[in-house]
């Protein structure tokens, strides 16, 4: 349970909710860090209206000091709540921490109207209010932080799977034109989506296409090797096309050894030597 | 004790893997295949890995091994329906498996076994393969 001092403070609180939440709105809506572009005022009154009940409530009933205890749970879902929106929306870190600090000036304002013939109690409840504050706004930048690294990740993997198409060619012909450097993560992604392709559409061939891969070094051709590699086990052959002179040039003298893999120096040969394979050609129409 | 059965269809010998392999059952299976073949005088072995979705070292190299044994006995060797997973693992694991021929599925590695040992398949197509 809470002193009696924090219970004092909160019903300080709940007793001028009518004026410190205006106050506090307006304090917010006239910061510079508001960004009235990406919220409504609206939306924001309904916060921080909550908040403020949230805020009284855990600080009638638990432990003042410790903002991780249970008693103080919901005001931290909200803040989670309104930090992960804030993140999403495009805020700023300053902007969303600016929230829960900007109730500072009121609260103080408050306060000091509250006690003026008290001065030790009022200098007791600032310095409480202050550091439970400042771990609120931490609290609040924390979440927003981990946020912003899920959008991130999010986005990293996203462009994983956009950089490794698997086109379907023909029946029983896979394409999968590579673009960019090729690590070590790209090659498992490129490898089980090549992978699961192949049973997917029962491909026999697959057209490795490397144009677009800026170098070829002995990490990058080991990693083409083993996607090779896998895809025979499977019954399927690959063809590694769209090998420029400069690559040929040092795959051979880093001396990594292609002789197992059929090689075709553009993806139009590679086209033609699969049609072969699958026993398929392409005629003219026009009649000679 | 757990076998892994072994059918005869016509000259050719067909290994469908449906359990876990564990390492006893892949010597079993090891020893019964070497001896079926010599006793059928089978042209070809087909080897069904296509239920099988976790293998260790051990048994990626029993693999390669069976298969080798049979080709040894002249009875051409096909492993059919790998896995991705299974794919991806015996690569890490350094086990590429040279010379076992592979196929997409049973179908498929039974049309190699039959264009390599000259038995046209029911379309009459005979298609020899590398």
């Amino acid at each position: 349970m809470g002193t009696t001092a924090d219970r004092g403070l909160a019903d300080t609180i709940l007793q001028n909710e009518a004026e410190l939440l205006p106050e506090w709105v307006r304090q917010q809506l006239e910061s510079v860090s508001t960004r009235r572009d990406l919220m409504r005022d609206e939306e924001l009154k309904e916060q921080s209206s909550q908040f403020l009940k949230r805020f009284t409530r855990a600080l009638k009933s638990g432990a003042p000091d410790d903002v991780m205890a249970e008693a103080w749970g919901e005001t931290r879902a909200l803040l989670e709540q309104i930090s992960t929106s804030r993140a999403r929306q495009g805020f700023r870190p300053s902007e969303t921490a600016m929230f829960v600090f900007s109730l500072r000036q009121p609260l103080f304002d408050l306060l000091r109207r509250e006690s003026t013939n008290d001065p030790e109690r009022l200098t007791n409840d600032l310095i409480k209010m202050t550091s439970m504050l400042d771990k609120l706004g931490l609290f609040t930048i924390e979440v927003y932080q981990k946020g912003r690294e899920e959008v991130i990740a999010r986005q990293q993997q996203e462009m994983l799977e956009l950089s490794t198409p698997v086109v379907q060619l023909w029946d029983g012909i896979l394409a999968l034109p590579l673009i960019g450097t090729l690590d070590s993560a790209r090659t498992q992604t490129v490898m089980e989506n090549l992978l699961e392709k192949i049973v997917e559409t029962g491909s026999e061939v697959a057209i490795l296409d490397i144009t677009g891969v800026p170098t070829v070094d002995t990490l990058v051709a080991q990693h083409l090797m083993k996607a090779v590699a896998a895809a025979r086990l499977m019954g399927a052959e690959c063809i590694i096309s769209g090998i420029r002179p400069q690559i040929a040039q040092t795959i051979v003298h880093l001396g990594v050894d292609l002789a197992d893999v059929t090689t075709k120096a553009s993806m139009a040969d590679a086209i033609k030597h699969a049609l072969q394979r699958n026993e398929l050609m392409i005629v003219s129409t026009q009649k000679a | 004790m757990e076998r892994i059965p072994i059918l005869k269809m016509g000259d050719c010998l067909l290994v469908t893997i449906q359990v876990d392999m564990h390492d006893r059952l892949a010597m079993t299976l090891q020893e019964d295949l070497t001896t079926r073949v010599v006793e059928t005088r089978a042209r070809g072995v087909l080897i069904d890995i296509s239920a099988l979705d976790i293998v260790d070292s051990f048994i990626g190299r029993m693999l390669g091994y069976i298969a080798a044994m049979a080709r040894v006995l002249d009875a051409k060797t096909v492993l059919v329906g790998m896995q991705p997973s299974v794919a991806i693992t015996l690569v890490e694991l350094g086990l590429e498996l040279p010379g076992v021929n592979t196929a997409l599925n049973v179908e498929r590695g039974m049309e190699m076994i039959r264009g390599a040992i000259g038995t046209p398949s029911r379309n009459g197509k005979v298609r020899p393969r590398a």
